[in-house]
């Protein structure tokens, strides 16, 4: 094989990967069918922003679907006259909607293109204002604007932190094609991160959310590469004799956890984030896979087959007990898939009953498991970064797409590509600044 | 314009495969590491692909949740390694596979029990290990794409390949 610089294999890459991102007819925005109702939703009314229809993005649509994709909002009608300023509300007339909170905007072009956009949120039972909020955006920044508004109406009404500025990523195939994708969490913008003719694998976000972790088959074997989202450079971070794969991320970003069978079997390692300083850390004869560590990085949750079936394990990450596990669920033969929730009190899972794989969470102080989902073929778990809701991949008629169950299994939303399998999705961290 | 960029595919898996970004002397090291990626080789026996053979039947298949190789697997194995302790030169990548069922990390781990199993076989019966890299594709590359007992049997398997092809 002709050797060539190093300048122009990176020109190539680089032109090559263009010519991917504009040749590939992937399907950009992923659909939402939402089913189910939780058990007590709070009716809100969101009024049409004044001077939206001179925008080129919409702000009420956006934030409407988010506060109804939670599964904790029920939209009231909202028609009639635009409303600017508190003053003008009518509140028997929103109380005979049936609305208990009422959100008024307005939006305004600026001279230099950006955009002020401002809301009311209003309790209509008190009559009394609960928060305002003005931001100044970019046009194009229109949607993120949205997405920071529902958090706010979010948080003010539940408590909760809002998780509608996140991203999460995913992996599509159509035919032999397969493309890491990431997406805002409503499933718009759809970028490809990455795409080739050999499956994608694990993908997994960098605890401040600027790096992915993935296994790519490229090689004939699974490599785990960490790739920089801004850049779109990237590392072979775990690439030894044998198969590399299940990248997890310690909490503080400097270490990735892996499973290598470099020694035999497949065994957990740690190994930093750019690929120096391999360490074993599970030790045992069989299979030990899907590490995932705990919000404080002391431990791991993992799936072993030393006890005869896969099971869910925790194990320290340092000092002396380090690789001494103990076992986690002992309700039937199949528990896999594990992620801890971020306040670290639970963990989701894969549990097999029958011939049905389904999305789990077991307290880890009572040790309670409860059933999510009652489809046929779950996979992948991940929490939301507020534990609210978990996203998964599922099956619908043999076709492979993503869905969101709410923590107490009550609302179910689907999330579906018009084209091709969707799989393998990981729910981005909170936005850094909002 | 299909062909420039399959021409530029060619050269972005090769490139990616070496040199995507600056690689730092850990990367390095971590490729060297790893077992050759195959390179076209006009020297590949011919007595690889003779259909008369026995060295060109490549698939071991397994029973459901096993991962022994079977008795009437053991001739084809034994083959192999035969081949391999006579070509010092020769090197094999076992590609180990597992059904769909079930999550992906650890179909991978199970693939991977597979092609490790062919691996001991072939060490046993005299290959050299350095001229083995037992790897797995999980459930990501199968062969028979149903959802039913035929095509999961047909994916519960590990191939043999030799570099160069």
């Amino acid at each position: 094989m002709r050797t060539r610089s190093r300048q122009s294999s990176r020109h190539t890459f680089t032109l090559a990967l263009l010519l991917w991102l504009i040749s590939t007819p992937l399907q950009a925005a992923l659909d939402i069918e939402i089913f189910g109702g939780g058990a007590t939703q709070i009716p809100i009314a969101i009024a049409p922003f004044a001077g939206e229809e001179k925008l080129k993005q919409g702000i009420t649509a956006v934030v409407a679907a988010d506060l109804q994709r939670s599964g904790l909002f029920r939209l009231v009608d909202a028609s009639g006259p635009v409303l600017r300023d508190p003053r003008q509300i009518v509140y028997p007339d929103w109380k005979n909607r049936g609305a208990a909170a009422l959100v008024i905007g307005s939006t305004v072009v600026l001279p230099d293109g950006r955009v002020e956009v401002g809301f009311h949120l209003m309790d209509v039972a008190k009559q009394v204002q609960l928060t305002d909020h003005i931001m100044i955006v970019p046009a194009d920044r229109l949607r993120a604007a949205a997405h920071q508004i529902a958090d706010i109406i979010y948080e003010k009404l539940t408590g909760d932190v809002g998780v509608f500025s996140t991203r999460i990523a995913y992996v599509v195939k159509q035919g032999n094609k397969y493309a890491l994708q990431v997406a805002d969490a409503d499933g718009f913008n759809a970028q490809s991160i990455i795409e080739y003719s050999e499956p994608i694998i694990s993908p997994a976000w960098s605890p401040d959310g600027t790096q992915i972790a993935y296994v790519s088959f490229e090689n004939k074997k699974p490599v785990v590469y960490v790739q920089t989202l801004a850049t779109r450079a990237r590392k072979a971070v775990a690439n030894f004799k044998g198969s590399n794969s299940a990248p997890a991320w310690s909490p503080d970003g400097k270490k990735l956890a892996v499973v290598l069978s470099l020694q035999g079997g497949s065994q957990i390692f740690l190994v930093n984030a750019d690929g120096s300083g391999l360490q074993r850390l599970s030790q045992s004869s069989g299979i030990d896979t899907e590490p995932n560590f705990s919000p404080d990085g002391q431990s791991i949750i993992f799936t072993s087959d030393r006890g005869g079936s896969p099971q869910i394990y925790r194990m320290p990450v340092t000092g002396t007990a380090s690789g001494t596990a103990e076992r986690l669920t002992f309700e039937g033969s199949y528990n896999v898939s594990p992620h801890h929730s971020r306040d670290g009190k639970s963990f989701v899972f894969i549990h097999r009953s029958g011939t049905r794989f389904n999305v789990a969470v077991q307290d880890l102080a009572t040790r309670q498991v409860q059933l999510l989902t009652d489809s046929r073929f779950d996979e992948s778990p991940s929490p939301a970064p507020n534990d609210k809701m978990i996203l998964y991949a599922t099956e619908v008629k043999g076709r492979g797409i993503l869905a969101v169950v709410s923590s107490d299994g009550k609302t179910r939303q689907e999330l579906s590509m018009q084209m091709g399998d969707v799989r393998e999705p990981a729910w981005g961290p909170l936005p850094r600044v909002r | 314009m299909k062909k420039v960029i399959s021409v530029l595919l060619i050269g972005l898996l090769s490139a990616c495969a070496s040199q995507t970004t600056q690689p730092t002397a850990e990367d390095k090291s971590a490729a060297q590491a790893a077992a050759p990626v195959a390179v076209a080789d006009p020297n590949l026996n011919p007595i690889l692909r003779d259909p008369n053979n026995i060295l060109s039947k490549r698939s071991v298949y397994y029973d459901y949740d096993s991962f022994v190789v079977k008795n009437e697997y053991r001739p084809l194995v034994q083959a192999h390694a035969q081949y391999l302790r006579d070509n010092a030169g020769a090197r094999v990548l076992l590609q180990g596979n597992a059904d769909e069922r079930g999550s992906r990390e650890y179909n991978l781990a199970l693939g991977q029990k597979r092609a490790d199993s062919v691996r001991n076989a072939m060490t046993l019966s005299g290959a050299k290990d350095s001229q083995i890299e037992a790897v797995s594709l999980g459930e990501e590359k199968p062969r028979a794409t149903g959802h039913d007992e035929a095509s999961w049997a047909e994916n519960r398997r590990t191939d043999i390949r030799y570099q160069g092809e």
